[in-house]
Formats: C-alpha cells, structure tokens, sequence
C-alpha cells in the first residue's frame, strides 16, 4: 500500500484531508464525527477572543459552481471553545484551531488560549471576505500579515499556519512575507469576496450583502495561488477551494500543496467525501506506481 | 438551488389567537415528506427554519406562532405578500404501516404532525393521538384531527388550564397510554415535553421519532449551527429515532447551542 501519510511543518498527518474552516466546526462531537469518518484532521470554525453572533439569515445562498456565504465568525470566544478542543484531543483527533482577530493582540491571546487546551496548529484566519476590520483587510496589507504572525509566532509553540485569501493580489511577494515573519506553512485559499442578487426582490440575497464564494467555481484560482506560492517558498502549503474528489486534490498536489481541505463538497456530497479522496488517492499512487504521496509534491513544477 | 425561491402568499388562515397558516404554491414541495422543512426568507427581516405543515405542489403551506422577528414580521403579511422558500430539507417522519400509534403534538409543534397524521390514517393502523396547549382556545388543528382521525383512533386533550380535555401537561396522559401496546410514537413540540415522553417511551420499551429544533444557518449541512451530538439537525434530522436519542441524551431536553455556539441551558 502506498504511504498517504504526509508531514506538514512537523505535524504528521495519517493521510492529507482537512476539514476546512468554517465547516461543520463548531462542537467536539462533530469534530470527532468528521476525523473518524477519515480526514487526517480537522480545522475548526473560526475562533476570536470574544462571543459574536454573526450575521442574521440569509447567510448562504448557492450559485453557478458553488456557494456564496456570509456566516459573520459566529463564535463563542476562546475561553468557552477551548472545552470543545479538549474534549476533541480526549478522543485523539488531529486539531488545527482556526484563529481571527481585530489586532495583533487578540489573535496571540486567543492562539495561546487554543494552543494550552491542546490544539496540534493554528491556522490564522487572514482572509475571512465579508467581516470589517479583520480577515481579508488585514490579509490586504502585508505589513499587518508580518505584524500578526511574529506577534502568534512570539507566544506559541505549535505551528502555525496563515491562511490567505485574493485581497492582496500579489500572492508570490505575500507568501514570501509570510515566510520571513516566521509562519510554518500556508493556507491558500479562503473565500472570494462576492454577491448574488436575486431578480424578484431585486435586492442582494444576503443579510450581509456581500459574502465569500467558495466551491468548485474557485478551484483554478485556488490552484493557481498555490502554484504561485510554490514557487516562492519552501514553507510546507496546504490547499483549499472547491476540492471535491480525489482529482481535485492530486492537481493541488502537484502544484505544490502538502495537504488539502475540504469544505463546500460536504453539502452534496455528504461526511464520506474524505474517505472517497484518500480511497482515490491510494489508488491513483498505485496506479502510478508511486510509494509514497510526498513524490508528487509539486511536480507540476517540473524540473 | 439552495437559493430562495419568492413565492406569493395565496391563503391566510387563522388556527388559534397566536398562530397562523401561510399557503402557498412551491412546486418542489410535491415530493415533501411529513416532518421535513423550508428555509422560509422574510425578505429583509430574517430566514428561518420551518416545517410544512401542509405538502403538495398546487398548495403547500407553514403554520407560524410568533416567536422572534421573522415570525412576528410574518404574522403582519397579507394575501399576494412574498416570501423566499428554499428546500425541503432534511430527514423527515418514517411512517409505519401497521400498528399501534401514538402522536403526541404540544403547541406549534402540531404542524409537521398533520400532514403525518393525514398519511397514517391511510395505511392499516389504529390511531392514538394526544395534543397538548396551554388554553382550549390554543388546540391547533384540534377539529381537523378529530375529523382525519374518525374511526381509526381517538384523540386526547390535555391544557395547562384545563378548559379543554385535562388538566396538566400532555405527559400524564401518554403515561396512561403508553400502557397498552404501542408500536411507534412520534412527537413534535417543546423540546423538555419530548424528552419526558423519550423517557417513558425508554422505560415502555416502545420506538420514538422526535422532531428537533436548534438555531439554523445554511439549513443544507456545513455551517454547523444545529448540531446536536454527532449530528446535524438539518441533515441528519429533524426528525430523529430512539437510536439517535440515546447518542444525544446529554444535549436533548437539556442543552442547545446559541447563536455564538455556546451550549445553554434548555
């Protein structure tokens, strides 16, 4: 049998399927319910230092190739989420707490809060498309980006992802910054920031109006920022958008991810996705004749 | 599309003093299921859960208590207002061919269980059911059960003031009733009445199918807004068995997660 097991800056996982954030991440039971229905870990719902509510409904609505979503970081702060993490680590699941904050400071107190309840990594949230002051503004200006990961990387020993969406749209100068302020590995991508507007109302769907769009619809612009970063770093890059079979994951593979997540591809295709991927996989690397997964890391990239 | 269809208000009927039935016409209701529900969009106000309690393609409808923002914008809406429906969603009521039933219904909860009550009283069985309010006046659907149910079973009453029926929660009489030989109860209405009836049902050794409620988002399985347990309320519920009850008895009756996902107190 060929080796799915993959190593992602030091945190090994037993094969290279994520649950993405904001996906069905909200309690320990379900977390556990998704590692053992075969991802090789979870990510869970984005995590600040204080409650919030969200958005009010209408928070998703589906379009051409995928979903427009503007859920609002619902959350019930740090403090009260890190008894799900603990209950998550009693069952020994692989953990990545996915971290937003307003400041520099709030994404390290609420990082060292996850990480002491036992999270395996952090992922920060640089991207979220539809909420002010945070996520994708601050993912616009590389400065605040450096500012944030030295700050998490002063105060955490776990390691530690960032997660970057399109709002800066230079992806290579991006990830080299990242890279220099001390991040272990890369997230690539979240939502796109976008609308649907429905012709009866003529109103926007969304309470929120605007919303991130996720699904198969993103996936060459996903493929592309991955490739992109390849290219510029030799941090480890974990890939996400519209990832919903086994070939979706080898093409993000082969532009350079170590690992990838999966997240939209749950509401059609239902909880047994991660099996079907990792099922693929080994077959598609026995096929190929190949050992181990990590041979293909990249090699779209030739020589 | 998991996206709102606007559909126009075709019908109004007033059930009791607080609650009102909105008809409709939604072509995908046709394959509708008893216990399953739509993402109703009060356009501007909120879009909320809620389940059919009528099916069909030419007129389907959901029946509204006023409860938040959105229903009590609801309740406001006229003949030929719009609403956004998406759905039908989830696992609805497994319906049993033969037997012995129970329905117990509290309050709203009456709704998903009329158009169950409607299927059952087709198939060779006979028919118990029991309808908790909190006043006579409250006892939603009461004349069209009675009628539905004719000669096929009875119906029992019970208000928390006693102007109809007995006198107390609806619980004592399902205690009677689950005395005699009962092949299958289903339930919807306040989440602490059904998780009595789940416990005298456990201690009677008789199968139960419960629906469940929680605060929702994407209705279609990924936000994870209303999971209870292992399970997502929209997907893998509403409706769930006595398998499914047990996994969760820590959360049912007692716990639900708020609109932050802190879990609080039933």
């Amino acid at each position: 049998m060929p080796v799915l097991e993959v190593d992602v800056a030091g945190l090994t996982l037993r094969n290279p399927t994520m649950l993405a954030s904001g996906v069905l991440g909200t309690s320990a039971p379900m977390l556990v319910r998704v590692y053992r229905g075969g991802a090789g870990a979870v990510v869970t719902k984005s995590i600040g230092l204080k409650p919030r509510a969200g958005f009010p409904n209408p928070t998703i609505a589906e379009v051409e190739g995928g979903y427009i979503n503007a859920m609002g970081l619902p959350n019930p702060g740090a403090r009260e989420f890190a008894k799900e993490i603990k209950a998550v680590k009693k069952a020994g699941v692989t953990i990545i707490a996915s971290v937003y904050g307003f400041t520099p400071d709030e994404f390290a107190k609420t990082a060292t809060i996850l990480e002491e309840a036992g999270s395996d990594a952090i992922e920060l949230n640089l991207s979220c498309p539809h909420v002010e002051k945070t996520g994708a503004e601050i993912g616009s200006q590389p400065d605040v980006v450096s500012k944030v990961i030295k700050t998490v990387k002063g105060v955490t020993k776990v390691p530690v992802f960032a997660k970057i969406g399109t709002s800066y749209p230079n992806i290579p100068e991006l990830a080299r910054v990242i890279e220099k302020s001390g991040a272990d590995g890369i997230t690539a991508i979240n939502t796109v920031k976008a609308i649907a507007i429905d012709v009866d109302t003529k109103r926007p769907i969304l309470a929120n109006v605007y919303g991130g769009l996720s699904g198969p619809v993103i996936k060459p612009i996903a493929l592309r920022c991955v490739y992109e970063a390849y290219e510029s770093v030799s941090i480890p890059i974990i890939g996400v958008g519209g990832v919903r079979s086994w070939q979706d994951a080898v093409q993000f593979i082969l532009a350079g991810a170590s690992a990838v997540q999966i997240g939209t591809a749950i509401a059609k295709r239902g909880l047994g996705i991660f099996k079907e991927i990792v099922t693929g996989l080994e077959r598609y690397l026995e096929d190929q004749g190949l050992k181990s997964l990590r041979e293909i890391v990249g090699l779209a990239h030739g020589e | 599309m998991d996206r709102p269809t606007v559909v126009r208000i075709s019908r109004i009927v007033e059930e009791t003093p607080s609650t009102k039935t909105f008809y409709f016409k939604y072509a995908p209701a046709k394959k509708a299921i008893p216990g399953q529900f739509v993402m109703v969009n009060v356009v501007g106000v909120d879009e909320i859960p809620m389940s059919l309690s009528s099916l069909g393609s030419e007129e389907t409808s959901v029946t509204v208590r006023e409860v938040g923002q959105a229903t009590s914008r609801l309740r406001e809406l006229s003949v030929g207002d719009t609403l956004g429906i998406r759905g039908p969603y989830g696992r609805g009521f497994v319906e049993v061919t033969k037997g012995n039933i129970l329905v117990v219904g509290g309050g709203v909860g009456m709704a998903p269980l009329l158009p169950l009550i409607r299927r059952l009283c087709r198939k060779r069985v006979r028919i118990n059911v029991a309808i908790g309010a909190r006043t006579k006046k409250e006892l939603l659907f009461i004349e069209r059960i009675r009628r539905e149910v004719g000669e096929k079973g009875r119906v029992l009453v019970a208000t928390d003031d006693g102007s109809s029926g007995s006198k107390g929660f609806v619980t004592t009489l399902t205690e009677k009733l689950l005395k005699s030989k009962i092949n299958m109860v289903y339930t919807c209405g306040p989440e602490r009445m059904m998780r009595s009836l789940y416990d005298q049902c456990k201690r009677s050794g008789v199968p139960l199918q419960t629906s469940l409620e929680r605060y929702m988002r994407c209705g279609i399985g990924i936000c994870g807004s209303c999971n209870v347990g292992p399970y997502r309320v929209c997907k893998d519920g509403p409706v769930f068995n006595m398998e499914q009850l047990e996994e969760v008895a820590g959360e049912f009756g007692k716990i639900k997660r708020d609109v932050t996902g802190k879990r609080v107190k039933i």
